[in-house]
């Protein structure tokens, strides 16, 4: 924790210095004047899906096996969410005008122009983060309120005013439950959505390697694949530490492999629709673009990105490797590693090389940004391990839901 | 002058069996606590009573989102009057994406609020016939009923094989 913490200070000296300094301290000039900062914004947005993914979409279909994990894949979400919100405002510079996005009369007399996707994305970002806090927020009431019951002294007092109150009422669970189910439903269409608006953030411009159709899914499917993974990267250790193997089966592990490994083949072929659509438009600009990113300045990147997303997952065919945490975690965070890489790679190498050749550049990290994007993931981190230590991270009342009720007669075929 | 009664129980099958019989006794007034939500009891309960209505509070917040995002984008547009991109003043297609989230915004804190006003939350202090076993492994019954009656229902609790009966 204060390694983390440390890593975290770094990264607000950092910033103070960007806001100070001004932008050139993050490496922007023309043409990359996106880089860093919306590449890890993309893919922290994208870590979260897989959250609400396996809290509402697996609810929706009843699946199971998502009771033990999901209060962990809600709390990522929030976190995730969180740590991507963060980088619009640190990119854009000046992070004190960002309330001009928000639609309200003002004595400017000026409005957010609608029709762009940045503005949508401001829309499509803090609902998707006032549902997901509320969604995890509803989740724990119950589970706080048994907190409040088994605790003493100080602990009691604040968990108390955290349930607001809860019993467990014959009408409280009603409502509950009723309003659970409701949410759930709102919130999967909700995460489909917020990546599908984002991707036209890239979607929408005319730049070659971004202008494409093919966008929403593909970023959305991506979004799961790494959303996946980082579950693993917290689940792994969460499971072997609190020893929650009882309740963290191989099953549980199984199952996310085999979504990481569906989603990775689903990603594979996106890449194949990318360059095949790259080559078969006959579009010049666009066969230009797709051939600089796999032979110039960023080719390892490209084929880092190929690696990581499209053959090491295939491990994950064999049975054996689904149930293996430590094969698991390394195939994780090649994921994690690959789907960082894939954002860069349509971000930077994009603007890099666009229509007009005396606007080409090369965009070099510098050491601001890069600390701020490590000290993001410390950030992250942080707010999980608070996280862990003060709620629960394996949902009790759906953890007792799965174990048979008690009866006083057992009954039959039940 | 009412009084209320409170049977502590450690099954679900006895739980259900004092609340048909409570309410075969004319009993009406009940609350069960329980620590997960058991869907034997809840229909036991819910036979006479109405679906939830925390479904309409999300319907209700739901359109008035879309209604809000059409309003904000259509409205703005037109005071700024401004043409960009070619594109007519008032341009549907991107406008849907803004009633697309404010309908999900407003449905999702909707049926928030829902939940919390139809089940009485948040509340200040609890009530009377709480017990912290609740959150537990104990199912609690709670009958309202006249001064009179109290023998009665306690008869009918320790009867079903209530753990524990309080007035």
């Amino acid at each position: 924790m204060g390694v983390v913490a440390l890593i975290l200070a770094a990264g607000i000296v950092a910033w103070t210095a960007q806001i100070w300094w001004g932008m050139g301290m993050a490496g922007k000039r023309t043409p990359e004047m996106w880089a860093m900062y919306i590449t890890t914004f993309v893919f922290w947005i994208g870590i979260g899906h897989a959250g609400t993914l396996i809290s509402a979409i697996l609810y929706l279909f009843r699946a199971r096996w998502r009771t033990s994990i999901y209060r962990g894949a809600e709390a990522m979400t929030v976190f995730a969410v969180m740590t991507a919100g963060l980088f619009p405002l640190i990119h854009a510079g000046r992070m004190w005008f960002a309330y001009w996005l928000l639609p309200y009369p003002n004595q400017r007399y000026l409005w957010p122009n609608f029709r762009s996707p940045l503005v949508w994305d401001v829309f499509a970002i803090s609902t998707y983060l006032t549902i997901s806090v509320v969604f995890f927020s509803v989740g724990l009431f119950p589970d706080i309120a048994a907190l409040r019951d088994m605790s003493t002294g100080w602990k009691k007092r604040i968990y108390s005013i955290l349930a607001l109150g809860w019993e467990g009422s014959d009408s409280q669970w009603r409502h509950y439950q009723r309003a659970y189910g409701l949410l759930a439903s709102l919130a999967t269409p909700l995460v489909l959505s917020v990546h599908s608006v984002v991707s036209w953030d890239f979607a929408m411009a005319l730049v070659p390697g971004w202008h494409s159709t093919l966008f929403a899914p593909f970023f959305v499917d991506g979004a799961i694949f790494s959303g996946f993974a980082m579950v693993l990267v917290l689940i792994i250790p969460m499971r072997h530490f609190f020893r929650l193997q009882p309740y963290l089966t191989d099953r549980h592990l199984d199952a996310m492999a085999k979504l990481i490994l569906v989603t990775s083949l689903v990603l594979t072929y996106f890449y194949v629709c990318e360059a095949f659509t790259a080559w078969y438009s006959g579009e010049h600009f666009e066969k230009a673009s797709m051939f600089a990113r796999a032979t110039r300045q960023y080719a390892w990147a490209f084929w880092l990105q190929y690696f990581c997303n499209s053959l090491v997952p295939l491990v994950l065919f064999r049975k054996r490797a689904r149930t293996h945490t430590p094969t698991l975690y390394v195939v994780s965070l090649f994921v994690l590693v690959g789907m960082w890489f894939e954002r860069f790679n349509i971000i930077v190498p994009g603007l890099a090389h666009d229509f007009y050749p005396y606007t080409w550049g090369t965009y070099v990290p510098t050491v601001t940004d890069t600390t701020i994007i490590i000290a993001s993931f410390a950030w992250f981190f942080i707010l999980f391990l608070a996280f862990i230590r003060v709620l629960p991270s394996v949902s009790i009342v759906e953890v007792k839901e799965t174990l048979a009720a008690p009866f006083k007669t057992p009954r039959a075929g039940h | 002058m009412s009084a209320q009664v409170l049977g502590v129980f450690a099954h679900v099958d006895t739980t259900v069996d004092a609340i048909l019989r409570l309410k075969a006794g004319g009993y009406r007034d009940l609350t069960v606590y329980t620590p997960v939500p058991v869907h034997e009891i809840l229909d036991t309960l819910e036979v006479e009573r109405p679906l939830s209505r925390v479904r309409l509070f999300t319907l209700v917040g739901g359109l008035s989102g879309t209604t809000l995002g059409f309003f904000l984008t259509i409205y703005s547009a037109l005071r700024f009057g401004q043409v960009t991109g070619g594109k007519p003043i008032v341009s549907i297609p991107p406008y849907v994406v803004i009633a697309f989230e404010l309908t999900i915004l407003l449905g999702g804190l909707a049926t928030l609020l829902g939940m919390l006003v139809l089940g009485r939350i948040p509340r200040l202090t609890p009530s009377a016939a709480y017990d912290p076993r609740f959150t537990r492994d104990k199912f609690g019954v709670a009958v309202a009923c006249a001064l009179g009656q109290v023998q009665s229902v306690r008869d009918i609790l320790a009867a079903t094989g209530a753990e524990e009966v309080r007035s």
